[in-house]
């Protein structure tokens, strides 16, 4: 029974999102308020519905309803609760409702939050929001229902994939999607302006936080699946240049050039059809990420079961939601005018340079991802290797982390070289000097290490000068107070990707890695640490047996010891190995142990053992960077209750 | 020409220039850097270049799976129940190799015939089949 109260919540909640896309748009149209109202409403019955009808599938994973077919297949009696929870999203059905209901959550927000906005606009952008929940509701009624019952029903689950029971998996989908999906809320208000003909700095003040919000989740989601995959997979690495990444990196990459876009369209009213644009495609590129991870064309470590009518219903809706959007920009950003003209040397130029840089160092993530699809097409096959994305990706986004540092001590609407050069040159002597210094006190010298950690120093001081500059003429007090949480969350930002360079450098660069056979009593030394391996015991757990290796780890010079664990697991039910890695994680550096397999009677197994120094600093710069999103996104402007204001008094308010 | 539009022309072919250079680079670095696939058959056939990189895929060959000397190296037999390849592989194989498993190897040919693996891939999920390999229905994935 609450299977079929799910199934039908959903297909009411599709009827709700016809509502909720048409009625407002005509309203909004023909001038009838009372259909604009609808709006609202009509945007929260849509949560409820699709609330319910998670929630019931909830339901039959907590109280083991093996007559549904998606929990008889993603489920057990032994699976632990969180798991269970979990699971829910752990394959193709369930995970296609939580993108609607976080899709719902989104449309919720937004109906709720956004008081300075105007009604009209707020429902025109609702209703978008409704078209795309409509696109996914019918998606997930026509092709892949998690309802479907199995008869009889199965005695027990074939339990959900191992490699998912972990916590990091279980949040890596829900924040990846509260991103991806949260890009359709910028996509909305830029839908939405181009029917009003209206892209101002008020639209673009209320976008912002939006875009931040999502930016910030899905910087977390990818942060996540990084995380899991070098702690899970058990092969000590962390991005693998994967279709799949790919998919989440490039609306991430356009994401961040879209938050850096509406800065300027706030502040100068200027580079407004761009924004729009660049709203459109992250919002694209998201949902082309959803058809390739669902259709299974691209060869990935992700294993999704593949369908072809789903990649086909998945590309038709792309090729419905892109064309549409871009024939409609294509008909009204002549309307579009900026209000001033742009000069390379200011800080609008530099932000021009940004989403320059980021755009295309995008489309070449992306010729590479869609490159063997293409080449499929005509009959070959081929694969584009992790050379070409690190080389394409290296070579563009550098510059961009000079451009970051005098982007932030840039003046608005013209600056002068004379100026520039005078107050940076001292800065950027004493960063060449002192990286310098930095790398040579590294194990060996490498021109990666000392232009990574260039860079980085480059940032972090030039994002101090920053500061310094803003509360150098202002009592400490009136500065505090005066000072928005945007610049803040600015800086944060970038400091964040500081960290993060020096994590990727030195961890790409001064990696221990050693594959090896060792028998119980083998010491080996890595990077300075001795580990020896006294054998391996089995252990039973939970819903899965463990054969745990024990390793006992000192330091060359003694001063530090610590015992290590990895595991080999096999799940029960699917009887899969897996690979638990033991990690003794420190700041600056990570030791690693993966159990391969036993290879002879005696004992010998095949171990992997890595040093790893800085790789938590990746992580890390990951999370400063979603803090300063989420610093940014409170800023108290976003939240006054204004409807519109002249630029000039605006330029007086807003900090440079 | 006004001087103005001389200006602008020089920047449009300059914005022309640089895009085409990046263009041109983009895809000269990505032809070093794709690999192709090949099926064993065809590597039997000799249609497999013979000192690149490239990719092989198929069904791991029961039985086939060895270990010669006390080292880490392991040896085993890749087919696509036509033809057959062996593929010698030193390091850590992934947690879901199995006989019978399809996999892809990435690596080169020895002098003798051999795929010397540098990596070896196995899916996620034991029921997933990797695009290059499907439609090769095999007996022994039958059976899993």
């Amino acid at each position: 029974m609450i299977p079929e109260i799910g199934q039908f919540a959903l297909i009411v909640a599709l009827c709700v999102g016809l509502v909720q896309a048409l009625v407002p748009l005509a309203g909004s149209s023909l001038g009838i308020q009372r259909w604009v109202a609808v709006a609202v409403p009509a945007a929260l019955a849509q949560l409820l519905f699709v609330g319910i009808s998670y929630a019931c599938l909830t339901f039959a994973f907590l109280s083991h309803d093996f007559s549904v077919l998606y929990v008889a297949k993603n489920s057990n009696t032994e699976l632990p609760l969180i798991y269970r929870i979990s699971g829910v999203w752990g394959s193709h059905e369930g995970s296609l409702l939580l993108w609607a209901l976080v899709l719902a959550l989104w449309s919720g927000a937004v109906a709720v939050f956004t008081p300075s906005v105007p009604r009209v606009m707020r429902a025109r952008v609702l209703a978008v929001l409704g078209l795309v929940s409509c696109g996914f509701l019918l998606f997930i009624i026509a092709t892949s229902n998690p309802f479907e019952r199995l008869l009889p029903a199965a005695v027990e689950g074939t339990d959900l994939n191992p490699l998912l029971q972990d916590i990091g998996l279980a949040l890596h989908p829900p924040m990846l999607y509260l991103g991806y999906v949260g890009f359709s809320v910028a996509f909305a208000f830029a839908i939405a302006a181009l029917i009003s003909g209206q892209v101002d700095s008020a639209w673009a003040r209320w976008a912002r936080p939006w875009t931040n919000i999502a930016w910030l989740f899905l910087t977390l989601g990818i942060a996540l699946g990084s995380w899991w995959a070098y702690y899970e997979l058990g092969w000590g690495g962390w991005w693998f240049w994967d279709p799949v990444e790919n998919a989440s990196f490039m609306p991430w990459l356009i994401g961040t050039a879209l938050m850096h876009s509406l800065a300027i369209t706030e502040k100068r009213g200027t580079f407004k059809a761009w924004t729009a644009l660049l709203a459109i495609f992250a919002f694209a590129l998201s949902l082309l990420g959803t058809f390739l991870v669902r259709s299974g064309v691209l060869t990935s470590v992700h294993a999704f079961a593949s369908d072809p009518s789903r990649g086909v219903f998945i590309l038709g809706f792309l090729v419905v939601v892109v064309g549409g959007s871009l024939a409609l920009y294509a008909w009204r950003a002549p309307l579009l005018k900026s209000a001033a003209s742009t000069r390379l040397l200011s800080r609008d130029g530099m932000l021009l340079l940004n989403n320059a840089f980021l755009t295309v160092v995008t489309a070449a993530i992306l010729l590479g991802t869609l490159y063997p699809i293409a080449i499929d097409a005509m009959g070959g096959k081929i694969s584009v290797g992790p050379p070409y994305f690190n080389l394409m990706f290296i070579s563009i986004t550098a510059p961009l982390g000079v451009l970051i540092g005098i982007g932030m001590l840039i003046r608005w609407k013209q600056d002068s070289l004379q100026r520039l050069t005078s107050r940076l040159r001292i800065p950027a002597l004493a960063v060449l000097l002192v990286s310098l210094g930095l790398t040579l006190a590294l194990p060996q010298w490498q021109w990666g290490a000392y232009l990574g950690i260039a860079m980085a120093l480059w940032i972090s001081v030039t994002a101090a000068m920053a500061l310094y500059e803003r509360f150098r003429h202002r009592a400490l007090m009136s500065a505090l107070r005066s000072t928005p949480a945007g610049f803040y969350g600015m800086l944060l930002g970038h400091l964040g990707i500081a960290v993060f360079i020096i994590g990727i450098t030195l961890t790409s660069l001064y990696t221990s890695e050693k594959d090896l056979r060792m028998a119980p009593g083998d010491t080996y030394t890595v990077a300075g640490y001795e580990f020896t391996f006294h054998g391996v015991r089995d252990f039973n757990v939970a819903n899965y047996v463990a054969t745990r290796g024990g390793f006992s780890v000192r330091s060359v010079d003694g001063g530090y010891r610590t015992e290590m664990f990895p595991e080999k697991r096999v799940y029960r039910v699917q009887n899969n190995p897996m690979t638990e890695a033991a990690i003794d994680a420190g700041i600056a550096r990570d030791l690693f142990i993966a159990l391969g397999e036993p290879l002879d009677n005696q004992g010998a197994w095949a171990v992997r053992i890595y040093y790893k120094p800085f790789i938590r600093w990746i992580w890390l710069g990951a999370i400063i960077m979603s803090i300063g999103g989420l610093v940014a996104a409170s800023d108290r402007r976003y939240r006054r209750l204004v409807r519109s204001r002249s630029p000039a008094r605006e330029a007086a308010e807003q900090p440079s | 020409m006004t001087p103005a539009r001389k200006k602008r022309l020089a920047l449009i072919l300059l914005m022309v220039g640089g895009v085409a250079t990046g263009v041109g680079f983009a895809l000269k670095s990505l032809d070093q850097n794709i690999m192709f696939f090949f099926t064993p058959t065809e590597v039997v056939n000799g249609e497999a270049p013979t000192n690149k990189l490239f990719r092989v895929g198929g069904m791991v060959v029961a039985g086939s799976v060895e270990r010669p000397g006390d080292g880490l190296t392991v040896r085993f037999d890749l087919t696509d129940n036509e033809q057959s390849v062996t593929v010698r592989y030193a390091g850590i194989l992934p947690d879901l190799f199995r006989e019978g498993q399809g996999i892809i190897a990435n690596g080169k040919l020895d002098g003798s015939g051999d795929f010397i693996a540098e990596e070896v891939l196995a899916k996620h999920d034991e029921n997933y089949m990797p695009p290059e390999l499907a439609g090769m229905h095999s007996e022994q994935g039958a059976q899993q």
